[in-house]
């Protein structure tokens, strides 16, 4: 008796599960199922077993219930219960548990990228931000990728997809040369990028780039995603801190600019987009595309462009402790 | 957010559309060109998800010309709706384009005629019709001021009523339009509606 009280002090009580495991497999027929024959004590035990599923089958054991009336049946079962937990948050559902877990994990376009064409050619500019969720997995990505000497991808998106299908790009325009017997235009890569994004659509890839050249046509800008959306234009951002970049390159364009002020509004548009979006950051690397093609312009940190931009100033004490004055 | 219209008037039709290119919350660029011409006297305005928009347009636009260099005459406007209408319905089950379209074309001795194109290849021969948001606003309108036979002026006037009723009553109103038209002379482009001019370079 003192054993039982001793056993029932380390009990707790479990909130039952689903019953789901207990009914015959979904597809049998009722004449399918094995019908067997029990004892009422197996019955009981059956019994038990449906209302806690946990419970050991103590059929095969000598169990207090052969010697004991049937009022401490229900002590036994708390008794033999194993402890059990619930189930994890999400294994109910194990498929939207993967799907839930890995949009988190998504890149969602964390970066900070533009492209802008003015009558010296193109400007290309991007952060070097790396981020999986609230992770900032690096500082010191190359998101502007040199597709050949006078063409250049930017990335947003997912960082294994750009790299290797701008690779892929370069490779294709370099076939597209040898072939052909000269260089390609912008219009022609990007829009073979675009197709072959778009075969790939509602497959997951996550892209988010402009091709950015000098062609026999002048300056080139091109915005290619992994929806096989294409767009031809003068300006654009990609990211999540592209409307930040947006603001600040809107304002400051002119198409009449020098390469030097072209090459400052877009370092200022990224490191505004670097301070107010988490997901973006690191270095700043402008690019200039010119008639002889690519030159990389300018790296800067951006947390030392932050004090260039707004020094520190000395700011005075507010109150300060003066000597109270001789009487 | 996107939307197409048009109608058919005494000897043409006009299909106008709005000209951004929208992401989320982003406007990428407001002149992109959604009414496609498909050839000589034929237009295709279309709207719908970005890539299946400009692929599918480009692949009917492809078609149609190789019908022509293959047979020396060029497709008839019902012609090509049907066919338009067939690759929408074979694609619906296993890839589907998200693309709604308004067919309008002139034929010698038919006249101008268009079509609605749904993007589950639904297909209606009209006189007058949108897709999009816009249509909330426009289908109304059309059905109290349009009448057969009307003048180019007529139509422009009451297309232009209609651009006027988008921009005052949509939330989310696109700034610019285009207006193409099409009549015994050929397809061509009619006018832009802007109320935001960009200070670009000139787009090629």
């Amino acid at each position: 008796m003192l054993l039982l009280l001793f056993r029932l002090s380390f009990l707790s009580f479990f909130p039952s599960l689903s019953l789901s495991q207990h009914f015959a497999p979904t597809g049998t027929k009722p004449h399918q199922r094995i019908s067997v024959s029990l004892n009422f004590k197996q019955r009981k035990q059956r019994e038990e077993k449906r209302r806690m599923m946990m419970k050991l089958d103590t059929s095969g054991l000598e169990s207090f219930s052969a010697a004991v009336p049937s009022a401490m049946a229900a002590a036994e079962d708390q008794l033999f219960a194993p402890p059990s937990f619930d189930l994890p948050a999400g294994c109910a559902d194990f498929d939207k548990f993967q799907m839930e877990a890995k949009q988190t994990l998504k890149h969602a376009k964390g970066t900070t990228t533009l492209a802008f064409i003015f009558n010296q050619g193109v400007i290309v500019a991007a952060d070097s931000r790396a981020s999986m969720g609230g992770y900032i997995s690096s500082q010191s990505v190359k998101k502007i990728i040199e597709i050949n000497p006078y063409m250049l991808g930017t990335m947003a998106g997912g960082a294994a997809d750009c790299q290797f299908w701008h690779r892929n790009l370069g490779i294709k325009c370099r076939l597209h040369e040898l072939a052909n017997k000269r260089r390609i235009s912008v219009t022609g890569a990007s829009k073979l990028l675009a197709n072959i994004l778009y075969s790939y659509r509602g497959m997951g890839l996550s892209i988010g780039t402009m091709i950015a050249g000098w062609d026999e046509k002048g300056p080139g800008l091109y915005y290619v995603d992994s929806e096989g959306g294409r767009l031809k234009g003068n300006r654009f951002s990609v990211g999540s801190g592209s409307p930040y970049a947006y603001g600040v390159l809107d304002n400051g364009y002119r198409p009449d600019m020098t390469v030097d002020e072209a090459h400052e509004l877009a370092r200022r548009a990224i490191y505004h987009a670097t301070f107010r979006d988490g997901a973006s950051g690191g270095v700043v690397s402008v690019y200039h595309v010119g008639p002889n093609g690519w030159k990389k312009l300018s790296g800067d940190d951006v947390s030392e462009l932050h004090y260039k931009y707004y020094p520190v100033q000395p700011t005075p004490v507010e109150h300060e402790m003066v000597d109270a004055p001789p009487a | 957010m996107e939307c197409v219209f048009g109608l058919v008037g005494k000897g043409f039709a006009i299909v106008a559309a709005d000209t951004s290119a929208v992401n989320s919350i982003l406007v990428h660029k407001s002149n992109e060109d959604k009414v496609m011409v498909l050839d000589s006297h034929k237009l295709l305005g279309a709207s719908g998800e970005p890539g299946d928009r400009v692929q599918f347009t480009e692949y009917i636009q492809k078609n149609v010309h190789l019908y022509q260099f293959r047979n020396g005459i060029p497709l008839t406007t019902a012609a090509t709706a049907n066919f338009t209408r067939g690759e929408l319905a074979t694609a619906l089950r296993k890839n589907p384009y998200s693309v709604n379209i308004l067919l309008a074309g002139y034929d010698k001795g038919v006249g101008p005629s268009m079509y609605y194109i749904d993007y589950i290849a639904t297909m209606h021969k009209i006189e007058k019709g949108a897709f999009g948001y816009g249509s909330y606003f426009c289908l109304s309108m059309m059905d109290r001021l349009y009448h057969p036979d009307m003048s180019i002026e007529e139509a422009i006037e009451l297309i232009d009523k209609c651009i006027i009723e988008i921009r005052t009553r949509l939330v989310v109103a696109p700034p610019n339009f285009v207006i193409k038209i099409v009549d015994e002379d050929g397809a061509r482009e009619y006018a832009w509606r802007e109320s935001i001019k960009s200070p670009d370079v000139s787009m090629a």
